[in-house]
């Protein structure tokens, strides 16, 4: 409210203040306009270019999840209410599949990359030679391509010239199908996801340590508490709203995960749909099916259950933080 | 013990200088932890860096030689990959694309992005912040299905403005969410008495706050550009074959070529040896966008 009425005091001052002292021209009037308007002409532009670019595809997702559109979106449709959602909600063969996948890919892959994430910070929590090298190994699968990491792992996993079951012979375990197994594909997918996205995990964690005040270990420590101790009993709890953060920001672009899987297994998320998630289901029924009536139907529950983690998250920050 | 009893009566040591009383340095625990400390770290750089070193190393292979599993590690390197990539394939079309793309959605994004991370950051506006939040968060393919109909029918699909405004999509958001944060932690206190030595509050943030804020700046744009090099989804929509970018370009090799292993390779790092060596020079900017807001309450 205080904001709101700024403007008008503003407009109320006698023109005998700071301006007073020229003529205020036209030019003069706009500047004096936008200084005072500047919180939304600032704000805006954006705000309307996000608006525009969100709220009506999200209006029209809702509009055609409603309707029996398919083959072209220029195609006539008709309205049929909740019809769609009843034959995705009641779809076992491809939708519930694909919910499952979705949240074991992502609550597997958050366990591993925070657990992970957590050693190697504390790892590098403390300064040592070399630091500098350890950092750049860090940086360098984050800012790939996925698409090209993709690739990378296809041929690593490879089951005929992989390096990965070449590693294994070695050591006299047989070769393993990987990411062409119909029960071996999502893994290696987790730990595509792990190995290129623990990075950003440690990067989180690392900031919320460095800003630990160092007091509460130190007296821990006084009190003759191990490591083990110190860690669970006071860095732990200290740094849990960090970690809410990281899984947070970890959590929604990992049920959102499309490129590795695109990459490596291809439409449908491969023959059985061995990894198809959501996302790789949405978009296979929007572009390569072209049923773009269930395909939203599908988005708009899947937007639902992004929606309903992040606010679950967001609880138990609050209430952590307290 | 005599540690203890300094730390029971802080007042009467406060005035004594800080030599007499120094905080013990953590003996970083036994000789045992150190070994495992060294051996813990090589294990992690090795595990991040090995497989981007056998991308690098196959595609330096021929076939042959990638098929050949005693040749792993000894062979005869060749450039030949990276001769058909660039020249038969027309990968340094595809570059160009990558490149323009992230640059325009970049260069554009900041300057919507910055004065709105500034209103919403100096008028605590939590609710517009949010709507602009929401971007982030919700699955890119609802929004294709619309943006690809207005656009076809705008008869845009295929172009550059239609790819560079979908990024725009990605960059804003997270633009907008790092200078934010960048500028809630900038005092208030510069820009007040720049307007008290008269400068308007528009001039304040001009003369004043912009050019404080040029880090925060850089490492917005630097991650929008990363994150835009790398989208996927947008690009396989929305591009066409003239408009085509490096992940979409790299995705198309493998559904032609019978997986021509050695070429895939050298595509792949083609795509990720820039992006890499600007990671490299931008360190320090990268790893404050990524973490950033992440440790406020």
């Amino acid at each position: 409210m205080s904001v709101l009425t700024t403007p008008r005091s503003a407009q109320t001052q006698p023109p005998s203040g700071r301006k007073g002292a020229r003529t205020p021209g036209a030019r003069e009037n706009f500047s004096g306009w936008a200084n005072r308007h500047r919180k939304w002409l600032f704000a805006a532009p954006a705000m309307i270019f996000v608006g525009v670019l969100i709220v009506f595809p999200l209006g029209w997702t809702l509009y055609l999840s409603l309707t029996d559109s398919q083959g072209s979106v220029r195609a006539a449709s008709e309205f049929v209410g909740v019809q769609n959602y009843l034959t995705v909600l009641s779809d076992v063969e491809r939708f519930w599949p694909a919910v499952g996948r979705t949240l074991s890919f992502t609550g597997v892959a958050l366990v591993c990359e925070v657990v992970l994430g957590m050693c190697i910070a504390l790892l590098l929590w403390r300064p040592f030679r070399g630091e500098k090298w350890v950092r750049v190994a860090i940086l360098l699968p984050l800012v790939a391509t996925p698409v090209a990491v993709g690739m990378m792992w296809r041929l690593i996993f490879d089951p005929n010239i992989g390096f990965v079951n070449q590693l294994l012979g070695m050591v006299g375990i047989p070769a393993q199908p990987w990411l062409s197994g119909q029960d071996t594909a999502l893994g290696t997918t987790i730990f595509m996801d792990v190995w290129q996205w623990t990075p950003m995990v440690v990067l989180i964690l690392l900031a919320g340590l460095t800003s630990l005040s160092e007091e509460p270990d130190e007296a821990a420590r006084m009190d003759g508490a191990n490591a083990f101790q110190r860690f669970f009993f006071i860095t732990l709890p200290l740094m849990m709203p960090t970690v809410i953060v990281a899984i947070l920001l970890r959590g929604i672009d990992a049920l959102k995960t499309f490129d590795i899987l695109y990459a490596t297994k291809g439409k449908g998320g491969g023959s059985f749909h061995e990894v198809e998630t959501l996302n790789v289901y949405a978009y296979g029924l929007s572009f390569d099916y072209n049923q773009y009536g269930l395909s939203s139907a599908v988005l708009i529950l899947f937007f639902m259950i992004i929606i309903g983690s992040m606010w679950l998250l967001t609880m138990r920050k609050k209430a952590v933080s307290k | 013990m005599t540690v203890v009893s300094e730390n029971t009566e802080p007042q009467t040591v406060a005035a004594v200088p800080a030599k007499i009383a120094p905080r013990p340095r953590k003996p970083l625990g036994s000789r045992a932890y150190k070994v495992f400390r060294v051996a813990a770290l090589v294990a992690v750089v090795l595990f991040l860096i090995a497989p981007l070193f056998w991308m690098l190393l196959a595609s330096l292979k021929t076939n042959v030689d990638i098929y050949d599993t005693g040749k792993s590690f000894l062979f005869t390197p060749t450039f030949e990959n990276y001769a058909n990539v660039l020249q038969r394939n027309n990968y340094f079309v595809f570059i160009f694309n990558s490149f323009w793309v992230a640059f325009v959605s970049t260069a554009l994004s900041l300057v919507l992005g910055v004065p709105a991370a500034y209103a919403m950051s100096r008028f605590t506006m939590h609710r517009s912040a949010l709507v602009v939040l929401m971007a982030r968060v919700i699955p890119g393919v609802s929004l294709l299905v619309p943006w690809y109909y207005v656009f076809s029918n705008l008869k845009m699909v295929g172009g550059f403005e239609v790819l560079i405004l979908s990024h725009m999509f990605v960059s804003l958001p997270l633009i907008v969410y790092i200078m934010m944060s960048y500028f809630d932690s900038l005092p208030l206190e510069l820009e007040e008495s720049a307007q008290v030595d008269g400068l308007t509050p528009i001039g304040a943030f001009r003369r004043i706050t912009l050019p404080l804020s040029v880090a925060g700046m850089a490492t917005a744009g630097i991650l929008s550009f990363i994150f835009s090099w790398n989208n996927f989804m947008f690009a396989l929509v929305l591009s066409g074959s003239k408009t085509k970018t490096l992940p979409v370009a790299i995705f198309d090799f493998v559904s032609y070529a019978s997986i021509d292993w050695g070429g895939l390779m050298a595509a792949a790092t083609v795509v990720t040896i820039p992006i890499m060596i600007i990671a490299l020079f931008t360190q320090k900017y990268i790893v404050s966008g990524m973490t950033a807001g992440a440790t406020k309450g």
